[in-house]
């Protein structure tokens, strides 16, 4: 719970920020937009309330799933978020979405690397079996280079451990 | 702009200081002498330190930190100031005088007897040495040095001196180059008498590649760096606009790998330190490419390549050519590193579960498996000598940077914290340089250094907060 209120702040923020970035995979906002994780690609977020906007995507189905240590197993919390984020880009094929894989920093800079290219592809392939095209989704992997929640405690491992699916304009659309 | 300056310095310095043998000094045989042998006899009882507790570990079980120290009595030196030999020397002769006096005391095996407390004073640096003077303090090296400026350069000269066997060790040398490489004549200097008494050769003028970091936690900004091993005459390589991770020297120092994430996706990215114009390298598009090494000849690279979520080993001409795949597995493998004479390559690989070291032929091929203890190990590194590789290595909730031999045995932990990781070699295989993080929101990365026998840890002064650091050779 004593996150919930930072974690508006930075999206605040972020969003901000990520409006000069735009970049269809957000290429070099791992500055201006920590690891793109609210990265908006120069979309109009629109209203949460509204289905059809990048705005409920990302807060009313969620844009972020969590795994286990070491893992890249996709759990049944996850499947939901996951089925619901396949459902709206079908729905809306003029979206394109690019899935960032994280780490927590219990690990090693390169292994963490390609522990999130792994998270990351798992979103992707349960993506496309949900019947999302493969050519509008790709992946990036941060590894521990951009956490969420920046204590060194389990609780914010747990957040960092994630895959954030990013909604961009058009590709392979 | 610093960076531009960069190239041109390291240039100019690796062509600028010329070594030759000087007229002066002893020339005779040079048979094993009292304190040079005392000192090798010091290096073999460490030696023997770090196989004693890894056996004791085996049987054990759990691994943990046995650090002996306080075992080796540092070799006490003294170093007069040395002699200004024309006018405009002096705070020179001062500066490179404390320089040698930093990085012999620096190693832990020496310690410098104050100068206050000196009884002979060189007000040339022909006089004779008196050896009861010298005696009379427990000195057992003396060095002596003059220093002169000589149509713009900085000519250095020095004898060292074994006190209980009252003789010169080695000839005398005498080192120039301009003013603004003083340190690396330091440097060379240092490493000479090192290398002398030591029997080994030295690692003080070397550089060291690194990632500054600056900015918060979850918005860190990173870039590459260069600086002395002693972290003075820091230049940046790279802006911070985007992330860049674990660089790394060619076997001649001239070029640096890097992953960069400049495209928005991590590549590998290769740089001419002596005009610091860097280019991407090639890669299958849809891939990630990352962790490149280069071959001990600088021709190949190897990394590592994500496909669909899978991490493997590949190789690659430096110079173009198509990739060639060296692992075929469902695991990650990534962080390889070349043996010294090329032919092997270990990695760590998760196939068995966790994080594991493997070692392969450089060509490919079935693996062997090398770590058993309990936890995980990454970010193996061959040693330049060949014997040892260097790894981190998880367990319990804590992070350890240690080596082994080759085959896997006498593992032995040289360090214990929060996050240490990422050791990369001195270019004499006795030292350990790594990335030691601190933790919670306000955490930061700092470079640390520790001798091979756990000995001697401490954090390298002046690169600020900073991360990934990769030795290099020894400068020409």
């Amino acid at each position: 719970m004593t996150f919930a209120p930072k974690a508006v702040l930075l999206l605040a923020v972020l969003g901000l920020a990520a409006c000069n970035n735009p970049d269809k995979y957000g290429a070099g906002n791992g500055v201006v937009d920590p690891g793109g994780m609210y990265g908006d690609n120069g979309i109009s977020q629109g209203s949460i309330n509204d289905p059809n906007s990048p705005a409920y995507f990302n807060q009313a189905i969620g844009d972020k799933i969590l795994f286990q240590v070491d893992q890249s197993t996709i759990n049944p919390e996850a499947r939901t978020i996951l089925s619901g984020q396949a459902q709206w880009l079908v729905n809306h094929p003029q979206y394109a979405a690019i899935i960032e894989g994280h780490a927590d920093e219990q690990g090693t800079r390169e292994y963490n690397l390609a522990l999130g290219a792994r998270r990351a592809s798992a979103v992707q392939e349960f993506l496309i079996s949900q019947g999302v095209a493969g050519n509008r989704l790709r992946t990036v992997s941060y590894g521990k280079e951009r956490p969420l929640a920046v204590c060194s405690t389990e609780d914010c491992y747990a957040q960092n451990r994630r895959a954030v699916t990013v909604i961009s304009l058009g590709a392979g659309s | 702009m610093i960076t531009a300056s960069f190239g041109q310095i390291f240039a100019a310095a690796q062509a600028d200081v010329m070594r030759r043998d000087a007229e002066t000094g002893y020339k005779g045989p040079r048979p094993e002498r009292g304190m040079a042998s005392m000192m090798r006899i010091a290096l073999a009882a460490l030696a023997a330190l770090m196989i004693g507790p890894a056996m004791a570990q085996a049987q054990q079980g759990p691994l943990r930190i046995e650090i002996t120290d306080g075992v080796i009595e540092p070799l006490p030196y003294a170093l007069p100031t040395f002699v200004a030999e024309t006018g405009d020397a002096g705070q020179m002769a001062n500066d490179i005088t404390r320089v040698i006096a930093a990085d012999l005391s620096g190693t832990g095996l020496f310690r410098e007897i104050p100068e206050s407390a000196h009884i002979q004073r060189f007000g040339a640096f022909d006089m004779p040495v008196s050896y009861p003077d010298w005696q009379a303090i427990n000195a057992q090296a003396l060095i002596v040095g003059g220093v002169s400026m000589q149509g713009g350069k900085v000519v250095v000269k020095f004898r060292l001196f074994d006190i209980y066997s009252g003789q010169q060790l080695g000839d005398g040398q005498q080192l120039a180059a301009s003013p603004a490489s003083w340190r690396r004549l330091a440097h060379k200097v240092a490493d000479v008498i090192y290398s002398r008494v030591t029997g080994e050769s030295g690692y003080f003028d070397s550089r060291v590649v690194f990632v500054s970091e600056t900015g918060p936690k979850d918005a860190r900004q990173k870039r590459l760096a260069v600086a002395d091993y002693d972290g003075a005459n820091i230049q940046y390589l790279t802006d911070s606009s985007t992330i860049v991770l674990a660089p790394r020297f060619s076997p001649d120092g001239g070029r640096v790998l890097y992953t960069t994430f400049e495209t928005g996706f991590p590549r590998i990215k290769m740089l001419d330190t002596r005009n610091v114009a860097a280019t991407l390298l090639p890669e299958i598009p849809g891939t990630m490419t990352f962790a490149p090494r280069f071959s001990p000849d600088g021709g190949s690279i190897v990394y590592s390549m994500e496909q669909g979520g899978n991490t493997d080993l590949w190789t690659m001409g430096v110079s173009g050519g198509s990739p060639s795949r060296l692992t075929n597995s469902p695991a990650i493998e990534t962080a390889p590193s070349y043996s010294p004479d090329g032919s092997r390559i270990v990695f760590e690989s998760d196939r068995s579960g966790t994080q594991q070291l493997y070692i392969m032929s450089a060509g490919g091929g079935e693996p062997t498996r090398i770590s058993f203890g309990e936890g995980r190990y990454g970010t193996p590194v061959w040693s330049p000598r060949g014997d040892l590789i260097a790894f981190t290595k998880q367990h319990a909730g804590r992070f350890h940077i240690g080596v082994m031999r080759t085959d896997g045995s006498e593992e032995r932990l040289l360090t214990a914290s929060f996050l240490d990781e990422g050791p990369t070699w001195s270019p004499n295989g006795r030292v350990i340089m790594f990335t030691r993080e601190s933790p919670g929101a306000a955490g930061g990365a700092q470079l640390f250094s520790v001798d091979i026998s756990g000995r001697n840890l401490k954090k390298v002064d002046g690169v600020g907060a900073a991360s990934d650091p990769a030795w290099s050779p020894l400068l020409p």
